[in-house]
């Protein structure tokens, strides 16, 4: 794929997943082959005529017949791409960007902390480690949405649940009667989580804050700086590292990461100017 | 009876490192008891006369209002413990606990935990120390809570 050309896709399917996220899944006008991708990649969507975003890969990374996106309408052009449907194009470039360190974190036990809409960049790791579930200690996800109707993948989530060999715990930050599950944010969740911190890759996507006090949260609870990885959001235009609009320091977001550990961004992370 | 809920208390996180005569004495106040699911530990505004220390299950604490009904502002669960205001003045509980689940807890009475601290003040200081870890972490949750992250920005 050239790297600044969109290719044409047409949505398959448009799935409706909460009150303001959405799914699309694509299949590519222009070729037979499939798309393939690693865990924590992004592409640059064009919507014809309204302008071009950033969104992750939130697909399986073994299935590449399909590619699949999931969205928060936000602002001008998610609100656009909310209006879609089946059958409409899409122009797509990528997929761009380090990926979470999935063959790195082999061995290890595996703690996933998401918040929100950051459990859609999240998703392929979970297909990828439960696909390779051999070569992983325990899996651990720790998920926050802000109610119960904004749980994002909830009957994939039920399911992931049902094999018994990953611990799913979810938390919301409000509810009412009626919900047995957890309240309270998601970093309260991590002094208790059951993984051992000496053996941990932990990886972490949501709101810059939340990022910031898991891994506080981590670090009490004895990882290392380099075991923990984030994945930084920063407005793009080229995302192939020529245009500086994803600055952030020395980095380029979309060619250095978005995904990077701890240690390397913790000069950076959190400050409120660059 | 006395000698198992010691074996039990030890366990909690809440009174790991306490020296073992600061267990026996709190020990004196602390009684074994469950709640099923949907019942309650105490309302806003009753006398708080306990402090629980939960072993197992799941407490929701809720406030009620009258347009939006009860509104779990908080879930607790194995290792946390239940309230303060059997500590300050005027003793009264400031919302209500729910059990969600079945659950265990241990409940210590408020006043005569009180009255040891006041009597034994190295007791009185660990507790307020575990205290404050715990009002710090709560503090901590809130304040993001209410930046409500993941609403609209
Ligand atoms: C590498 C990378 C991967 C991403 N992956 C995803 C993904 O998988 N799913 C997804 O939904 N988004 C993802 N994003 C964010 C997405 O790119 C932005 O939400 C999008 O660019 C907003 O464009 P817009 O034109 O709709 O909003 P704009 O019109 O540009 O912004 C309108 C309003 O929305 C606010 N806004 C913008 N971005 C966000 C945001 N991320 N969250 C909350 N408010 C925002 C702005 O502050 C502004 O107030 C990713 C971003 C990056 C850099
Ligand atoms: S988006 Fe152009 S350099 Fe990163």
């Amino acid at each position: 794929m050239q790297a600044m050309i969109p290719s044409s896709y047409r949505i398959q399917k448009f799935i409706k997943e909460t009150q303001d996220t959405f799914t699309i899944e694509l299949k590519s006008i222009e070729s037979k082959n499939g798309f393939t991708f690693e865990p924590g990649q992004f592409n640059m969507i064009y919507i014809y005529g309204i302008g071009e975003i950033p969104i992750s890969i939130s697909g399986d990374p073994n299935k590449s017949g399909i590619l699949t996106h999931t969205t928060r309408a936000v602002g001008i052009v998610t609100k656009e791409m909310a209006k879609l449907k089946k059958g409409d194009i899409v122009g797509i470039r990528g997929p761009f960007g380090r990926p979470w360190p999935v063959r790195e974190a082999v061995g290890n036990d595996i703690v996933i902390v998401a918040g929100g809409i950051g459990l859609a960049p999240l998703r392929p790791v979970i297909y990828h480690v439960l696909e390779n579930r051999e070569y992983y200690g325990r899996i651990i996800l720790l998920y926050g949405a802000r109610t119960p109707q904004d749980i994002l993948f909830r009957k994939e989530l039920e399911k992931f649940r049902s094999r018994l060999d990953i611990d799913i715990i979810v938390t919301v930050d409000r509810a009412i009667k009626g919900w047995t599950g957890n309240v309270g944010v998601v970093t309260t969740l991590i002094p208790r989580a059951p993984f051992d911190p000496i053996n941990t890759i932990a990886m972490i996507c949501g709101p810059e804050i939340m990022m910031r006090y898991t891994i506080i949260e981590l670090i009490k609870r004895g990882l290392g700086k380099d075991k923990i990885y984030v994945t930084m959001e920063r407005n793009m235009k080229c995302g192939i590292g020529f245009c500086g609009h994803c600055q952030y320091g020395t980095e380029f977001i979309c060619k250095d990461g978005p995904v990077f550990s701890y240690k390397e961004i913790e000069h950076l992370f959190g400050k409120r100017e660059l | 009876m006395i000698e198992s809920l010691e074996k039990v208390l030890v366990q909690h996180p809440f009174v790991e490192g306490l020296k073992p005569e600061h267990i026996s004495l709190i020990v004196g106040c602390a009684k074994n008891v469950v709640f099923e699911p949907g019942k309650y530990l105490f309302k806003e505004g009753e006398d708080a006369n306990s402090f629980y220390i939960i072993r197992s299950g799941k407490v929701a604490l809720e406030v009620y209002s009258p347009e939006k009904g009860s509104i779990i502002i908080q879930t607790l669960d194995e290792g946390d413990i239940i309230g303060w205001s059997w500590m300050v003045p005027p003793y009264q509980w400031k919302f209500d606990a729910r059990a969600v689940e079945l659950t265990r807890v241990i409940e210590l009475d408020g006043n005569c935990l009180r009255s040891k601290c006041e009597d034994d003040q190295s007791l009185g200081y660990e507790i307020m120390k575990r205290l404050a870890n715990v009002f710090d972490n709560r503090i901590s949750a809130m304040r993001m809570q209410l930046l409500d992250l993941f609403g609209k920005s």
